[in-house]
């Protein structure tokens, strides 16, 4: 279980990017955290990160406070950021170096070929392409099978077409170990395609507006009139919040007992 | 689980694209062009009687003049005690500089203690401290290795620590994902993210480290390329002199071509513009 208790961040220039956020996170599930720019998503997943440290409460996983980046928390950035002198191979296997070379390079293989990437062990990574470089990421933080992972906004430069393949592969990697996920996004389509449940966040200072819990069976049909409605109800809160109004969870027709 | 089908790669294979040899081996000899038609310009205005070339010999006394210095095994001796100097010099001074602009770059504590005097140190010609070093080392070899080192020293310790603090955060924060300790993050992360830039500052510091071993040798040397040097001011032979300096922009640009050589693989992953210039 992950829990933020009241969890607050200031900055040194009195910036308070996040403020009293309490949110519990089940074991297994997969939590969207979508917002404005300047509303503390991705302070919050540094908080998580123990990237760091919060001015006030606390982040529990697992009944042990997070205050420094832990093991069993992996962190898949905006950008890759691989090694760039370090082949695919060494960047997928950079966690594991606890290991014999012979435990590593097993599970380095098999992570590639997991992202589709069998074959490009060898490669340094300014040959791969963006999409491909993500893919090394995903792989680089899920090989150390983690109990935690957490994604600040991993496709946003990504286009449409790779963003969807990624989608596919992350939910078929996470069905594997089933690690708990706490992803920022800008998309409320990835984070109704992904999520189990949708947090949405209010700026200035950054806190929780509203929450979403998806009922959407996976597969997600994008297409579908219920991943539709879903799609408008969370877009729907984003816009009370950029507007400042409560979060007024009022069903409208069309979504009534599709989305609730 | 299905696979993403295999995107091909943009590049080549590991080791970048393949070079256009013929092109760069053009390129490469257009550089003599301009160096060998001067000579052959001074050549022929000697000879024509447009110049006398006493203070300035023509390149075929040059020839000859280093060619009877090789014969006699004289240009061999007195190369090697240069280079000698040069590698004693530079090694001491670039393992110096690099130590200390690790530690300066990657420690506020070390940088705000060291780093303002050595500075200072830095603002010094660093010929002053020849006479110091002839008094505490002697006129021998320490003295001259010693002034070679300080000249390496610095532009080693600033290219280090400017490297280390140019670092982007980003990757450090990897590091910090992935639990890095302190050892650890230079080991991996801090090292090799530096390394062409502690390259280039090593490569400046080597071409220091040739024009101190001139000043070493100049003041107070029995053999050496500056011994020379010296040897053609005072016999009144400017051929022995070009000879000398010729000398010294061969062996610069071998010691360079050799350090990119050596150091060429190890910076075979950087996504560099060199071959598409």
């Amino acid at each position: 279980m992950l829990s933020f208790e009241t969890l607050s961040k200031t900055y040194t220039d009195g910036t308070q990017a996040l403020s009293a956020v309490t949110v519990d996170v089940a074991p297994g599930e997969i939590l969207a955290l979508v917002g404005g720019s300047g509303c503390g998503k991705t302070t919050l997943l540094r908080l998580i990160a123990g990237l760091d440290r919060p001015s006030a409460g606390r982040i529990i996983l697992n009944d042990e406070t997070i205050t420094v980046p832990r093991a069993d928390v992996g962190v898949i950035f905006q950008e890759p950021r691989l090694f760039p002198w370090l082949s695919v191979a060494e960047n997928v296997g950079f966690g594991l170096s606890h290991l014999s070379a012979f435990e590593r390079e097993g599970l380095v293989t098999n992570a590639l070929v997991r992202v589709g990437l069998a074959g490009h062990d060898g490669r340094w990574p300014r040959e791969l392409s963006g999409g491909q470089q993500q893919r090394v990421a995903i792989a680089r933080a899920l090989v150390t099978r983690p109990k935690l992972l957490l994604m600040d906004e991993p496709f946003s430069a990504l286009d449409a077409t790779t963003r969807a393949s990624l989608h596919g592969h992350l939910l078929a990697l996470w069905a594997e170990s089933r690690p708990t996920m706490v992803m920022v996004t800008h998309d409320v389509e990835e984070a109704v395609t992904l999520a189990d449940r949708i947090v949405v966040m209010q700026p200035k200072p950054g806190r929780i507006f509203d929450e979403f819990d998806n009922p959407l069976a996976r597969p997600r049909d994008r297409l579908s009139p219920a991943f539709d409605a879903a799609k408008r109800d969370v877009l729907r809160s984003l816009d009370r919040s950029l507007r400042d109004e409560a979060p007024h969870q009022q069903k409208t027709a069309e979504t009534a007992g599709m989305w609730w | 689980m299905s696979a993403l089908g295999v995107e091909t790669a943009g590049a080549g294979e590991r080791g970048g694209p393949s070079r256009p040899r013929p092109r760069r081996r053009m390129l490469a000899l257009a550089g003599f062009a301009l160096p060998v038609l001067l000579a052959v310009l001074w050549e022929i205005a000697v000879k024509a009687g447009l110049a006398n070339g006493r203070l300035m010999p023509p390149p075929s006394v040059v020839g000859r003049t280093l060619w009877g210095l090789a014969a006699s095994g004289e240009l061999l001796t007195h190369a090697i005690a240069t280079l000698w100097r040069v590698a004693a010099g530079f090694g001491l001074g670039a393992a110096a500089g690099t130590l200390l602009g690790a530690v300066t770059g990657a420690l506020p504590v070390a940088r705000g203690l060291l780093d303002p005097t050595l500075q200072a140190l830095r603002a010094i010609p660093s010929i002053a401290w020849v006479p110091l070093f002839i008094l505490w080392l002697g006129i021998f070899e320490a003295s001259k290795v010693a002034l070679i080192a300080v000249g390496v020293f610095f532009p080693v310790y600033l290219g280090v620590a400017a490297a280390i603090q140019g670092i982007d955060r980003k990757i450090v924060e990897v590091g910090r994902v992935f639990r890095l300790g302190r050892l650890a993050m230079v080991r991996r992360v801090l090292l090799p993210a530096i390394l062409p830039d502690w390259i280039t500052a090593l490569r400046s510091g080597l071409g220091l480290g040739f024009m101190f071993v001139v000043a070493a040798e100049i003041m107070g040397a029995s053999e050496g390329l500056g011994y020379l040097l010296v040897d053609g001011q005072q016999l009144g032979r400017p051929d022995t002199i070009i000879a000398a300096i010729i000398s010294f922009a061969v062996l610069g640009k071998l010691a360079d071509g050799l350090l990119v050589a050596l150091t060429r693989p190890v910076l075979a992953w950087q996504d560099t513009a060199r071959d598409k210039l």
